[in-house]
């Protein structure tokens, strides 16, 4: 029997605010001393009281925006009771039955064309204290308890691995472009759960779902869903039934396994959060918070590829990141900029080095005007090629102006024929082995002489004219 | 609305207590007291009125996004029942 995978997703998202949810101690824990950003209020220290972050509730509705959510008004935080020392309260402040944004969709890529996954509800709530499990004992660290933390659920419209990984890939690039969060998986500021059932194809019901925790990185996502499918399958084709469980994913053993509940059962006792006051946002909140919205990663591709004819594969890479798509529009609207060529730098040359030194484009030496102004020189003849990539190399390394590194480095293209014609003669007489195969209509030969008349001349001969005076000389 | 000797072991067990079948009884007793009286408070009409989770005319109290150097951290950590280093320790709890 052929089965469909019916998958719907959980992203809870660490918002980049410089405080926490509800009181002033630092939001930042990434290797900071264990409990050294806590206070009466995140510790739950009797009659601390909470006051809501407004950035979070600004970051959790703009990106609400993006995904084209609904903002409800009057939104509620309730009280999510379970007793886990990674909670000081006893409760977690989350939002239950009205959430701060609903009603959504995102655009991803399936193997049929695009495809709108609805986003059920964004709902703001406080991340828990880190633990550290020692032999007898159990360490908290409660930095991270009360830091503001997005999530984002899906309906149950993902039907792959590569369609909950896509999914992934454009929540990470909404939340990057707001500024809300790093997104980063491998810090925790993204983190993510799957609920994963199978079902006959065909079927309109829904299978039993078993939701995967542990999700770290979007390889795991990948490979964890992959996973479950197939023990799902095997399941049933053995003739038994999936069970509704909470699985965590095995990263290094590559399997899902049964986690033991936290509580008997999930009985949460939600209630509204006595102590915070009600949310009524205005509608000038609303908007203004609408009016803090940039341009989202599908209205600059779709502007670039009608303002600068780019293919979709560069498009991709350009906008994967604001700042690289930002620093390509510079230098593409400079004047006399190629778009294409300048896209051919940067997804190539520029992404190589970013990518090998782990280096961010803001901190880049080589300045959009200065790579315009390179590729202006091999434009106009003045320098070929290769000369560009060492220009290249020096504008990377050190920075400065391309014109001064091509006379200092005396890289200035030879298009003198008279010149050229010595240096063609002098390899021609040194290899006539090649010269005769040229002559005997082996055009791919050039090549190689070209090669020998490139090394003669340092690299700085004009490769077509090359070309042309070789064939010229031996009469091809 | 009454609530019965198990789910009182239930709430119990979901906050980490155990009580003695005789303690068990008294607290039954007790919460049902409570729960006659939401009972006499839901005799009032309410019809038509917003439900509230506080009494304030107030909303949308806001803090801006500001650090405030982390106060009493010491004092906090001084009042763990135990610590290891700068960590609040516990005894180990399985996953």
């Amino acid at each position: 029997m052929r089965y469909e995978t019916v998958i719907g997703m959980e992203v809870h998202v660490e918002l980049q605010t410089a405080s926490k949810m509800f009181c002033g101690c630092a939001a930042d824990h990434f290797q900071v001393e264990a409990n050294t950003h806590i206070c009466p209020v995140c510790t739950a220290q009797p009659g601390a009281l909470p006051v809501i972050n407004g950035r979070a509730m600004e970051l959790t509705a703009m990106t609400g925006l993006a995904l084209h959510c609904q903002i409800r008004p009057h939104n509620v935080f309730a009280r999510k009771n379970y007793l886990y020392p990674d909670l000081p309260k006893g409760y977690q402040v989350s939002q239950y039955e009205l959430p701060l944004c609903e009603d959504g969709w995102v655009e991803i890529t399936s193997e049929d064309g695009p495809k709108k996954i609805g986003v059920e509800r964004v709902h703001l709530e406080e991340d828990t204290g880190k633990l550290q499990h020692t032999g007898r004992a159990s360490l908290i660290d409660y930095n991270r308890a009360g830091v503001p933390l997005m999530e984002i659920v899906t309906d149950a419209s993902i039907r792959s691995a590569d369609e909950a990984f896509d999914y992934l890939n454009k929540i990470r690039q909404v939340v990057r472009y707001l500024g809300a969060s790093s997104g980063d998986m491998e810090k925790g500021a993204m983190r993510c759960e799957a609920n994963i059932s199978i079902r006959p194809e065909g079927s309109d019901e829904f299978g039993t779902k078993v939701e995967v925790k542990n999700l770290n990185s979007f390889r795991a996502v990948r490979n964890a869903i992959a996973y479950e499918v197939e023990r799902q399958q095997q399941v049933i084709e053995e003739g038994g039934q999936v069970r509704q469980v909470t699985m965590g994913w095995d990263e290094q053993m590559g399997v899902t396994r049964e986690q033991r509940s936290k509580e008997t059962s999930e009985d949460y006792r939600y209630f509204p959060e006595p102590d915070l006051l009600d949310v009524h946002l205005e509608v000038e909140w609303i908007n203004r918070v609408g009016r803090e919205l940039p341009e989202l990663p599908a209205d600059k591709a779709a502007r670039f590829s009608e303002i600068y004819g780019l293919n979709q594969k560069d498009i991709a890479v350009l906008i994967e990141d604001a700042a690289v798509a930002a620093y390509f529009e510079e230098a593409a609207q400079h004047s006399g900029a190629d778009p294409k060529s300048v896209a051919n730098w940067v997804t190539g040359e520029i992404f190589r080095r970013l990518n090998d030194e782990d280096v961010l484009i803001a901190d880049a030496k080589v300045s959009p005007a200065a790579l315009v102004e390179l590729l202006a020189l091999v434009k106009d003849g003045a320098i070929n090629q290769n000369a560009a990539r060492e220009v290249f190399t020096e504008l990377w390394e050190k920075g400065g102006s391309p014109a001064a590194i091509v006379e200092t480095k005396g890289l200035k293209q030879i298009s003198d024929t008279s010149e050229l014609d010595e240096a063609v003669a002098k390899v021609i007489e040194a290899n006539p082995d090649a010269a005769e195969k040229i002559k005997d209509g082996n055009l791919k030969t050039v090549q190689f002489l070209m090669g020998q008349v490139m090394k003669e001349t340092r690299g700085k001969a004009n490769p077509q004219l090359v070309q042309e005076l070789i064939k010229k000389q031996l009469r091809v | 609305m009454a609530v019965t000797v198990e789910e009182v072991r239930g709430v119990a067990a979901l906050a980490r207590l155990s009580f003695s079948p005789a303690d068990e009884e008294r607290l039954t007793g007790e919460l049902n007291r409570i729960l006659q009286y939401m009972d006499r408070l839901n005799e009032l009409d309410t019809e038509g009125v917003e439900p509230t989770s506080h009494v304030l005319p107030l909303a949308n109290a806001f803090r801006p996004d500001e650090v405030d150097p982390s106060p009493a951290v010491a004092d906090i950590l001084a009042a763990a029942p135990q610590r290891q280093e700068s960590y609040f320790k516990v005894p180990r709890i399985i996953d």
